[in-house]
């Protein structure tokens, strides 16, 4: 199969990325958390658009693809 | 006991084979005098098969049942002379509208493309559609209707079945060439052959209410996930003929149908959806559940399967009905030619191959929509809610939105009938495609293609271009020409074609294309009919 994922550090300033993420839930219960997690997932698929690419990152994170 | 509908009693009559006792063999035996198989009967009729059709009760549907039927079935219903009928009493709609809690998610237009004599959809309670087919039965000779004649066994015999037949005179024996089962989802024929009819058994329950009231709502399909009237669970409102109003209700997994089901239960649930005092009668209401399943060969022996006896749907859709009338468009011609000899026995089992494939998508669209209506697990329930509260403001999230896929053919993209294409075509008219219709122009009247093509294989040709009969065998393919025999005054037919001058297409008695070139060339539309006959 194609490595269409890209695996390299591809995001500028991986601290503030990552401050971000955890930072935007901060006060979010658990479901709300959940629900915004689902959210992002839905957004960055559909701007990725390759299925090449989003099948290996289900692959990748674990899913039973 | 209904408001809006009497119910027709069919009269019982003894058979003269069970009166006297002399065992008859007969072509097809049709079981089942619901939607699927009163259009058997009615094929049958029109291909000139002598045919009995038997049904264990003595009217037609008793419940509105299916009421979402699509354009191809209206075709075929068209090509059988009750289609008419039925657009003119249904209710045609096009546009959906999707509510998640109290707000509007997104609305689709079902875009009827333009140019087709039958609309994208109708609603029309299933007991109107069989009264329209039991009539059109009383005024042919070919095929006989026996109401009360409920079949309790079968025996297969090489060349034929035996069916032991029981009637308020006691049972008698019938043979048939061939038996088609169109008894449903409980098939009593699947059992007696020993098919296996495996899938998915979902646990949700469903309530149907229809309601009789006048509402100024709009011809709409209106469809809530979560509404604040019925929390957690989807809601579905149709309109149908008489001023019926179809309410559908999610139930959940632990719903118990004895209470769901008690009138003064059903009322409240309408009330609050309705929100207002309005007045409103409940003509019918039943609690459902569903499986999305199919028989493992839509033929044993001498008997065949047809609607859902063969595969069963979930009802987001439409996909029940819809497509059990294409199942049988698929075989009688099929049986047609078999019976006469002018084809193999092995065109039939073409009949599991191409019907089996469409059903596996039907079961695919119709699974799929049920993952997102009622969802298995907390996870999926999220990503659910996620894609509803994103559609309201972005458009990519649309597409994921699944209240059910409604009802559109399955081409037989890779029948062993089909002969692929040697040259280039644009569109959508691949062989194993049913014909898109068209507006056309026949003896200086206005009309349209899927009438010109009729009933038997057909050859046709875009003009100038020598054109003559194709045959292999008995079977003969008639030319329909544009410019000759009929004329293509809006261009509609040539672009929806990607037809040139001499563009040939050979299509079959199901109006399915079965090839196509560039050019007529005799010898190989001969090669192309004889593969479509399974020769």
């Amino acid at each position: 199969m194609d490595m269409n994922l890209n695996l390299k550090p591809n995001i500028a300033g991986p601290d503030d990325f990552y401050n971000w993420l955890i930072d935007s839930q901060r006060n979010m219960d658990e479901r709300q958390a959940a629900m915004m997690n689902c959210k992002l997932v839905l957004l960055l698929a559909n701007h990725i658009g390759d299925r090449a690419v989003i099948h290996e990152a289900l692959r990748r994170a674990g899913g039973a693809i | 006991m209904f408001k809006t509908y009497d119910y027709p009693r069919f009269a019982y009559v003894q058979s003269a084979e069970q009166r006297d006792g002399a065992v008859k063999r007969h072509k097809v035996v049709i079981i089942g005098a619901g939607p699927i198989g009163l259009t058997a009967a009615l094929d049958c009729a029109a291909h000139g098969i002598e045919a009995v059709v038997l049904d264990d009760n003595d009217t037609v549907s008793v419940g509105s049942r299916a009421v979402c039927y699509a354009k191809r079935p209206l075709e075929i219903w068209d090509r059988l002379g009750v289609g008419e009928r039925m657009v003119d009493k249904g209710v045609s709609w096009n546009l959906g509208k999707v509510f998640f809690q109290d707000r509007l998610s997104y609305q689709f237009d079902l875009l009827p493309e333009e140019d087709n004599k039958m609309p994208a959809m109708i609603n029309l309670q299933q007991y109107y559609l069989e009264e329209y087919m039991v009539e059109a039965l009383g005024k042919q000779s070919q095929v006989d209707v026996r109401w009360k004649h409920k079949v309790i066994g079968l025996q297969q015999k090489n060349d034929h079945a035996v069916l032991s037949v029981e009637t308020p005179d006691g049972v008698f024996a019938m043979e048939a060439d061939w038996v088609l089962a169109c008894d449903g989802a409980n098939s009593g024929l699947r059992d007696m052959v020993g098919a296996k009819f495996t899938g998915q058994f979902f646990q949700d329950r469903f309530l149907i209410a229809d309601v009789i009231m006048d509402a100024e709502y709009p011809t709409e399909r209106w469809f809530w996930f979560d509404p604040t009237f019925h929390p957690n669970q989807s809601t579905l409102l149709h309109r149908q003929p008489d001023n019926v109003w179809r309410i559908d209700f999610q139930l959940g997994w632990d719903a118990d149908a004895a209470e769901e089901k008690k009138p003064e239960r059903i009322i409240a649930r309408v009330r609050e959806m309705l929100g207002d005092d309005r007045h409103f009668e409940l003509e019918w209401a039943s609690v459902y559940q569903f499986a999305c399943r199919r028989i493992d060969n839509f033929r044993y022996g001498r008997v065949f399967f047809a609607g859902d006896a063969a595969h069963q749907v979930s009802p987001f859709g439409a996909r029940g009905a819809n497509t059990g009338v294409q199942d049988t468009d698929n075989l009688i011609w099929k049986l047609k030619l078999v019976l006469d000899g002018a084809a193999p026995e092995r065109l039939v089992d073409t009949y599991n191959e191409e019907r089996a494939f469409a059903a596996d998508d039907n079961l695919l669209n119709s699974t799929r929509a049920t993952d997102f209506i009622s969802p298995k697990s907390a996870s999926s329930r999220l990503y659910r809610d996620a894609v509803l509260e994103l559609a309201e403001d972005c458009e990519f999230a649309r597409p994921l939105v699944n209240s059910g896929r409604l009802s559109v053919p399955t081409p037989y993209v890779s029948s062993s009938l089909n002969t692929p294409d040697a040259d280039v075509f644009a569109g959508k008219m691949a062989p194993g495609t049913n014909c898109a219709d068209v507006p056309v122009t026949v003896d200086g009247k206005s009309g349209w293609l899927l009438n010109a093509l009729g009933g038997g294989f057909t050859i046709l040709t875009f003009g100038p271009a020598p054109a003559e009969v194709v045959t292999s065998g008995a079977v003969k393919a008639r030319v329909v020409s544009v410019g000759r025999d009929i004329e293509d005054k809006c261009g509609v037919l040539a672009q929806r074609y990607d037809a040139k001058p001499g563009t040939t297409y050979l299509i079959r008695p199901d109006q399915h294309v079965a090839a196509r070139w560039r050019q007529f060339d005799a010898a190989k539309i001969k090669q192309a009919l004889t593969r479509a006959l399974a020769s």
